[in-house]
């Protein structure tokens, strides 16, 4: 007790190691509590929670784009979808009833890569030549592309599976060198094996850990280098950051590739873990969900990002979700049985429990805004910044 | 006479030389991949241009008629929208999202209010639906206006001098609140418009036809711009409202209370918005909770397409944008209009992000 106490006293200055030691906590405790707790049937939950790890990872990326070099992505969910379908067509049978006529079946480790690569490649396309625009033109762009690349790809007819996407993808397996003794072992504290399979999806949370622990290395480092720097010179002051010698348009294409990158990295495990891709899941709803985590967060910080992503998560899709049921529970408990059936104009508490959906998440997003714009865990250089030009506005007013 | 001992001692702290060498730089460089962007752009329009000429050539001109007067109408719809994203942004750069569903409050809100007013579908037609239609797009655009004031005093105006980025998440939340309150109101399914316009064909030359409905759709959509030039340029609030988006601080110390003009620009936007509203489901006798989004983005896209901020801009956006999707509905398929418009709005911010009409405004 007294080793995390110092600890805790020795870093009270420094919320993020708290948050990351406290993440890392949680997310290993996650797993064995949730089995404990419901005897060992909790395994919708931990897939829950790996889908939720997608969204924490688009969030890590999208607080480069956004946190950190300041610029506004609004069509984030377009390089999922072209990480997802990447995944989609290289690993699975599709291929074979294209024209091509052979299907392609490369391992879910290299595919995870090559979605990188590709969603990188599309952000560079679209970033170079619209990322010398003013700031909201470029939330305009990528909000257009953002609606492009779906209907795209619901468009594409034999090659993209059209309208009902591509379903029977490939099952990740271990890469040959992890084989050894544990594999189809029992682990010690579930009673599945460890394998990838849709019915144990402990794998996909244990391996969405690693890449999300892997990223947040990444980008930590990054945050903190020579380029991490450049990224907030041109968020604070783009002409600054130019006239001191960063060269602001490739600094911003990298924060936006490394941005889009993420969200591909993240859109193969996401096709990966679903088995199954279409166009209708990656909406502006996505980039909406992804951007407000980030705020929600607060910019510019990586566990607040991260943190973000944790409690939006948790209202959207398992707290909201579940509301119905529970309010019509409610409402019979207390003797108002009469308000669960549907009528001529009252659909039934649970439906219209259902559909107060976006009518919170709506309240969310301003509320937030309006109430702590700066975030559950704001990021500390930001707050200086933040209180220091505060100081500077009043100082004006006065005179 | 002695040569320098170097060259770069004469060059060095030449600044003609250097700002040569820098115009060399920038002309081997920069010039070369903006003039291939721009010819990349200028090959793809004229392609664009000449496989739909191509098109429109085979359908023959009755088929082009009928087309271009279901794009008029549309566009005079997406005009009405456009003139209020445009006004917005031009007073305090923001894309106000949530306009779309103000757009489509319009619609819900004159559909609820209907029966109130005697309109039941099959018992009123005629001339007798003159004044209670009248009556019906008056409230409602009140009503529209009034709610739009609202979203501007809870939402944007506690933030106007916060980031950039804050204000865009609010409106994000109205947009999402908005569809909501629908939502829950009326539930997910598209709603029946009663049809209360006249199916008539008019003929226009021997052989070619447009439906009445469009052009009550465009007759509506001119008198109320005409009535925006007027108010915008004749009026005291019009002026106050050009002087705040050209600069409001200077528009501040010349006495103009900028939270009433800006106030005001929400207002008239709206009530532009719900006569939209309503004319859209008077025209596509349907209208869903969720429409609105979609429908101001390519709204959207008109305001930016014909110079964002610009008003006589939007109108022309507008237009043009209807015409081009009823041109790719009518003679391309049907499933590739959204990505085309969407295509439009990037050509647009890239080649010439001033729009057609707009001016280049150099950034606050």
């Amino acid at each position: 007790m007294t080793a995390i106490q110092t600890y805790v006293r020795a870093h009270m200055r420094e919320p993020n190691a708290i948050a990351y030691a406290a993440l890392l906590l949680a997310a290993l405790l996650f797993p064995i509590t949730v089995q404990f707790a419901t005897n060992g049937n909790a395994d919708y939950l931990v897939g829950l929670a790996a889908d939720g790890g997608v969204y924490m990872l688009m969030a890590i990326g999208l607080n480069v784009v956004v946190g950190f070099a300041g610029l506004l992505d609004l069509g984030y969910a377009a390089f999922f979808a072209i990480g997802s379908y990447t995944y989609a067509i290289l690993a699975s049978d599709h291929l074979s009833i294209t024209p091509l006529g052979h299907s392609v079946h490369l391992p879910f480790w290299i595919v995870l890569f090559v979605a990188m690569f590709v969603a990188a490649g599309a952000g560079v396309l679209l970033g170079a030549p619209t990322l010398r625009l003013r700031g909201d033109y470029l939330a305009i762009v990528t909000l257009g592309f953002g609606e492009i690349v779906p209907q795209v790809f619901s468009n594409g007819g034999v090659w993209t599976g059209g309208v009902p996407g591509m379903s029977a993808l490939d099952v990740p397996t271990l890469p040959f060198w992890f084989q050894g003794p544990w594999v189809d072992q029992p682990l010690a504290l579930t009673t599945e094996t460890f394998r990838f399979t849709t019915s144990n999806l402990t794998a996909y949370y244990v391996l969405m850990v690693v890449l999300i622990i892997g990223v947040v290395i990444l980008v930590n480092n990054l945050q903190h280098s020579r380029l991490g720097r450049a990224w907030m010179a041109v968020r604070e002051n783009e002409s600054a950051a130019a006239a001191c010698g960063v060269n602001t348009v490739s600094i911003k294409l990298l924060a936006f590739s490394i941005g889009a990158a993420t969200s591909g990295f993240a859109g193969a495990f996401y096709g990966a873990k679903l088995s199954y891709v279409s166009s209708e899941n990656f909406g502006f709803d996505v980039s909406v969900t992804v951007l407000a985590m980030v705020v929600l967060g607060g910019m510019g910080n990586i566990p607040g990002a991260m943190i973000g992503s944790i409690v939006l998560y948790f209202i959207l899709f398992q707290f909201l979700p579940n509301a119905p049921a529970q309010f019509q529970q409610l409402a019979t408990s207390v003797g108002l049985d009469s308000l669960n059936h549907a009528t001529a104009d009252w659909p039934g508490l649970g439906e219209e429990v259902g559909r107060m959906k976006y009518v919170v998440f709506g309240l969310v997003l301003v509320g937030i805004m309006l109430l702590r714009p700066q975030g559950i865990l704001p990021s500390q250089v930001r707050k200086q910044e933040l209180t220091h030009s505060g100081h500077h506005e009043i100082a004006q007013e006065a005179k | 006479m002695p040569l320098p001992s170097s060259f770069s001692a004469v060059f060095v702290n030449n600044y003609a030389m250097a700002a040569l060498v820098e115009r060399l730089r920038t002309s081997v460089v920069a010039a070369p991949t903006a003039s291939v962007i721009n010819v990349v752009g200028a090959v793809v329009v004229v392609v664009v241009a000449v496989a739909a000429a191509q098109r429109i050539y085979q359908g023959g001109p009755a088929y082009f008629i009928q087309t271009m007067g279901f794009g008029l109408a549309q566009g005079s719809i997406f005009a009405l929208v456009a003139l209020g994203y445009t006004m917005v942004y031009g007073i305090i750069e923001l894309i106000n999202f949530a306009h779309g569903d103000v757009f489509t409050l319009g619609a819900f809100f004159s559909l609820a209010l209907m029966p109130a007013f005697g309109m039941v579908e099959g018992k009123i037609s005629g001339p007798a639906l003159i004044l209670p239609l009248l009556g019906l797009f008056v409230i409602t655009m009140l009503f529209c206006g009034v709610v739009n004031v609202i979203i501007e005093r809870v939402a944007y105006r506690p933030l106007r001098h916060a980031p950039r980025l804050a204000p865009l998440i609010t409106a994000i939340g109205m947009s999402a609140l908005l569809e909501g309150i629908m939502f829950v109101w009326k539930g997910p399914f598209n709603l029946r418009y009663p049809d209360f316009l006249p199916e008539t064909q008019v003929t226009v030359f021997p052989g070619a036809t447009v439906a009445a409905k469009a052009l009550m759709v465009m007759g509506v959509a001119v008198v109320l711009m005409v009535a925006l030039t007027l108010f915008i340029g004749r009026s005291k609030l019009g002026k106050a409202m050009r002087a705040t988006a050209q600069d409001s601080d200077a528009a501040q110390l010349m006495g103009i209370d900028i939270n009433r003009t800006i106030s005001a620009t929400f207002f008239i936007g709206a009530v532009l918005a719900g006569a939209g509203g309503i004319i859209y489901g008077l025209y596509y006798n349907s209208v869903a909770a969720f429409d609105g989004f979609q429908y101001g983005l390519i709204a959207f896209t008109a305001a930016v397409f014909g110079g964002i901020g610009n008003i006589p801009g939007a109108a022309l956006g507008g237009v043009l944008i209807g015409i081009i999707a009823a041109i790719s509905d009518g003679y391309f398929n049907p499933a590739w209009t959204q990505v085309l418009i969407f295509s439009i709005l990037i050509f647009v911010l890239v080649f010439r992000p001033t729009g057609l009409l707009g001016m280049r405004v150099p950034e606050k």
